[in-house]
């Protein structure tokens, strides 16, 4: 899907700082790169593709403009994979 | 329209800081350095029976003690003959919002209600941020997060990722930003923009909302044993959680009990640095707040710090992350009690703390947090794995920030690093005069 519509719920990018722009007592190899924000909301143009100027409404109730980089963005945190350095500790215990 | 460069808003600064939180700091200053510190605390808190009456409105506190046996018992094993305290654990996790943190939230989102203000602003990438939201939802009021969360790659840590649901799911805006100092930077564009209340972690009532955590320490230990704990041990971060957990226990009478400082040993790591910031397993409870907070509590923001660890703190102790991860399995595994890895830190220090002490002295582990998905050992690990970190059992003593972690064989390779208390004092000292150009 890459067509957002109005009131989709999707998340915009703005750079807020650029690296020139940067606070003095940022180390080196974070200052080479621009400060990101990404705010998500609910999408107030009436259509959009993914990278156009948009304006979304956030759960706060304001208003931000920003590039439109997700339409419904997905919480893609898990549990992970199985850690076998964790499984094992279970059994020693019992063993114990 | 007003200029927003980083510049122009940091100059703005302590205007935007005084209209968001009402507070002036500068009453309380005298002499070259000092400031007045009980007397702001006097002035900007409630007593006791007050702030339990506003927890109790919002879901918080009065949280269960328990007593770890099948841990203590495991600890008394391998310990010296005559040596292993028994262990208590306070499930703060069953607060509003799963930490303890709901504590401090709940007086500083009151404060803002009662004060007029629409809504809180809250700049953390932990479990305040839930807080904030959660009490913000009961109390009607709007919230904004600000969350560092990513690597310039927007690559961000599953720990935080999570918060950022929780806060959604309690219906507060999460503003999301890349690695840097300038966090603080855009919580003053916002809280400028919107007009809303400064809901910082280390205001007076933010500490004082921690006073009622050691208050029920201190009575729910004496109710069960006839008297108060030995030591109780506190993750130690911003220093909120020490300092306020301190102040109840002597609050409630609790003047001879050890309060022994823990965190996760990072030293090495840079916290500001883009390349660093996700070679770490752990985003608090670490050396990386501890030990600038300790050493430079007002480097927060507020002018003035609530949070003040010196004055409150016997000992202060590191472990490290693999050992912090083998005690989560231990309170699921022996303990049945599934939480998350970071409200742990307490407890691996704990464990080797007890080994040290008497079997019938009584040390108080005082918080847990809530568990889940990203929030949990084996999302945190896989993510380590995958940023090129080496998982492995061994002896902890392998450790090192950044490379490994070495999660330990037995509950014996839990080894305590002391810091140096009169290091940190002097310290502090030096960092007052350098700032304060003396």
């Amino acid at each position: 899907m890459n067509k957002a519509r109005k009131n989709d719920w999707v998340e915009i990018e703005n750079i807020v700082l650029t690296p020139d722009e940067r606070a003095p007592q940022v180390p080196d190899d974070t200052k080479a790169t621009p400060l990101m924000m990404w705010i998500k909301g609910f999408l107030m143009d009436d259509e959009a593709s993914i990278g156009d100027e948009v304006s979304v409404k956030t759960l706060s109730g304001r208003i931000v403009k920003g590039k439109l980089v997700e339409i419904n963005p997905r919480h893609v945190h898990d549990f992970g994979n199985p850690v076998h350095e964790l499984l094992e500790i279970g059994m020693e215990l019992k063993e114990n | 329209m007003s200029d927003l460069s980083y510049k122009a808003i940091m100059e703005r600064k302590n205007e935007i800081m005084k209209n968001a939180l009402g507070i002036d700091y500068e009453v309380y200053e005298y002499g070259k350095i000092a400031f007045d510190y009980e007397r702001m605390m006097k002035e900007n808190s409630y007593p006791m029976e007050k702030i339990q009456e506003i927890q109790r409105e919002t879901k918080v506190g009065n949280t269960p003690l328990f007593e770890l046996e099948n841990i203590t018992n495991l600890v008394r094993k391998y310990a010296p003959k005559g040596k292993g305290a028994r262990i208590f654990i306070k499930d703060e996790a069953a607060n509003a919002s799963g930490s303890f943190k709901a504590r401090r939230a709940a007086i500083s989102v009151y404060e803002a209600q009662k004060r007029g203000y629409k809504g809180v602003i809250a700049a953390t990438s932990g479990n305040y941020g839930a807080a904030v939201a959660s009490q913000a939802a009961m109390r009607g009021l709007k919230c904004i997060v600000v969350q560092e969360v990513y690597d310039s790659r927007k690559v961000g840590q599953p720990e935080i990722l999570e918060k950022a649901r929780k806060c959604e799911a309690y219906g507060a805006e999460v503003v999301q930003l890349t690695v840097g100092p300038e966090l603080f930077y855009m919580f003053l564009r916002l809280l400028e923009e919107t007009g809303f209340f400064n809901a910082s972690l280390y205001t007076p009532f933010g500490i004082g909302g921690v006073e009622t955590l050691g208050y029920e320490i201190a009575n729910q230990v004496y109710e069960r044993e006839g008297k108060y704990p030995d030591a109780v041990v506190v993750t130690n971060a911003g220093g909120g959680n020490l300092t306020g957990t301190a102040r109840g226990l002597l609050k409630a009478g609790a003047k001879d009990t050890k309060v022994i400082g823990a965190s996760v040993d990072l030293s090495g790591l840079h916290m500001a640095s883009d390349k660093d910031f996700n070679r770490k397993s752990f985003t608090t409870g670490h050396t990386g707040f501890g030990v600038p907070f300790t050493t430079m509590p007002d480097r927060s923001d507020v002018p003035r710090n609530a949070a003040r660890v010196l004055r409150y703190m016997d000992r202060y102790v590191t472990i490290t992350q693999g050992d912090v991860f083998y005690v989560t399995e231990l309170l699921a595994q022996l303990e049945g009690l599934e939480r998350g890895p970071a409200g742990n830190t307490s407890l691996a220090a704990a464990i080797a703390l007890a080994a040290e002490m008497d079997q019938d002295e009584i040390i108080v582990v005082q918080e847990t947090e809530y568990t889940g998905a990203g929030k949990h050992p084996m999302p945190q690990l896989t993510f380590a794995k995958s940023n090129g970190i080496e998982i492995r059992r061994g002896d902890s003593k392998e450790n090192i920030p950044g490379k490994n972690i070495v999660i330990p064989n037995r509950i014996d390779q839990i080894y305590l690093q002391d810091l140096d208390m009169m290091k940190l004092r002097t310290d502090y000292v030096r960092n007052i005069t350098v700032r304060k150009d003396i």
